[in-house]
């Protein structure tokens, strides 16, 4: 038997792994896409633990549609990068700042 | 520690592994297949916590289909590595130390807290050998979530949409482009007109 706490501790390792990707690889847009990724499949880690231990399925329907959400997110965050790159020629974050007054 | 706890340190072990891998490594190609690793291994985890139909679909839907969607615009985009790693190590102390602090506070409490002491969170059912992850999420998810249920279908058509309308090239109106066809067929007479003018004055 697995204990609660085990999953919930490799979920919240998960998650500031992911925070420090944002931090480290703050030039590249890619790799940002999939630090997000990482934290939604964290949350779904607390999701389904939750729902296994409180024996409820509300848990893996709520994962069901994070999933739904994130493949969303996926395809429109790539979308909006290859316009950006098609545009600009760079997926640098740094010189993507033609809002900046 | 029995057998699927073993087997639980090391899926969390690869889990943990590949997500560094994730955000350490330059090459963004490797870190996609990184992710993909992620991926598998945290799928296993979920059907080690009885989520067989998620698990599967965490495979099917992520290292099927986003993850190869990733793939396909890391190789489509000509991006220049060295431009990109530069100043990686100028945020790395705070980014670790960001990260170390809000693991630590969590693991913290985590551990302090009720969940492997109190009863509530003890008592997981066994369930019938006949019982079926599918049908039970399937059952609820067309009766109590079926609303839900909708409006990601929904959610998931606005994407297919976006995601067209973006990448669509289409040719402007107002564009003043190169008409290679038109320039060849010209003649003298179009573009020179002479003038008779009288000379002197």
């Amino acid at each position: 038997m697995i204990p609660l706490s085990h999953t919930l501790i490799v979920a919240a390792i998960l998650f500031s792994i992911s925070l420090a990707g944002m931090f480290l690889n703050r030039k590249n847009v890619l790799i940002l896409l999939m630090c997000i990724e990482l934290m939604l499949l964290s949350v779904n880690l607390n999701f389904i633990a939750f729902s296994h231990y409180l024996n409820d399925l509300g848990g893996q329907l709520f994962v069901f549609f994070i999933l739904t959400v994130a493949a969303a997110e996926a395809a429109i965050g790539l979308a909006i990068l290859v316009t950006m790159f098609r545009n600009r020629r760079t997926i640098n974050v740094q010189n993507l700042d033609s809002l900046k007054g | 520690m029995t057998f699927v706890q073993f087997l639980f340190n090391i899926y969390a072990g690869i889990t943990i592994a590949a997500a560094i891998g994730v955000v350490t490594v330059r090459n963004s190609v490797y870190a996609a297949l990184c992710l993909i690793l992620t991926f598998f291994s945290s799928a296993a985890i979920w059907i080690l916590l009885e989520a067989e139909f998620l698990g599967i679909v965490l495979v099917l839907v992520y290292v099927g289909a986003v993850m190869v969607l990733f793939l396909f615009v890391i190789m489509m985009l000509d991006i220049n590595r060295e431009q990109l790693v530069e100043r990686f190590i100028k945020y790395l102390p705070a980014g670790i130390a960001v990260a170390v602090i809000i693991a630590i506070e969590m693991i913290v409490v985590i551990q302090r807290s009720a969940f492997d002491t109190s009863e509530q969170y003890k008592a997981v059912a066994q369930n019938a050998p006949d019982y079926n992850n599918t049908e039970a999420l399937g059952e609820l998810l067309y009766t109590q979530y079926l609303y839900p249920f909708e409006i990601a279908a929904v959610v998931l058509l606005v994407a297919i949409i976006a995601a067209i309308m973006l990448t669509l090239r289409k040719r402007a109106v107002n564009v003043r482009s190169q008409d290679i066809e038109k320039q060849l067929r010209v003649r003298p007479e179009d573009r020179v007109r002479l003038v008779k003018m009288k000379s002197g004055q």
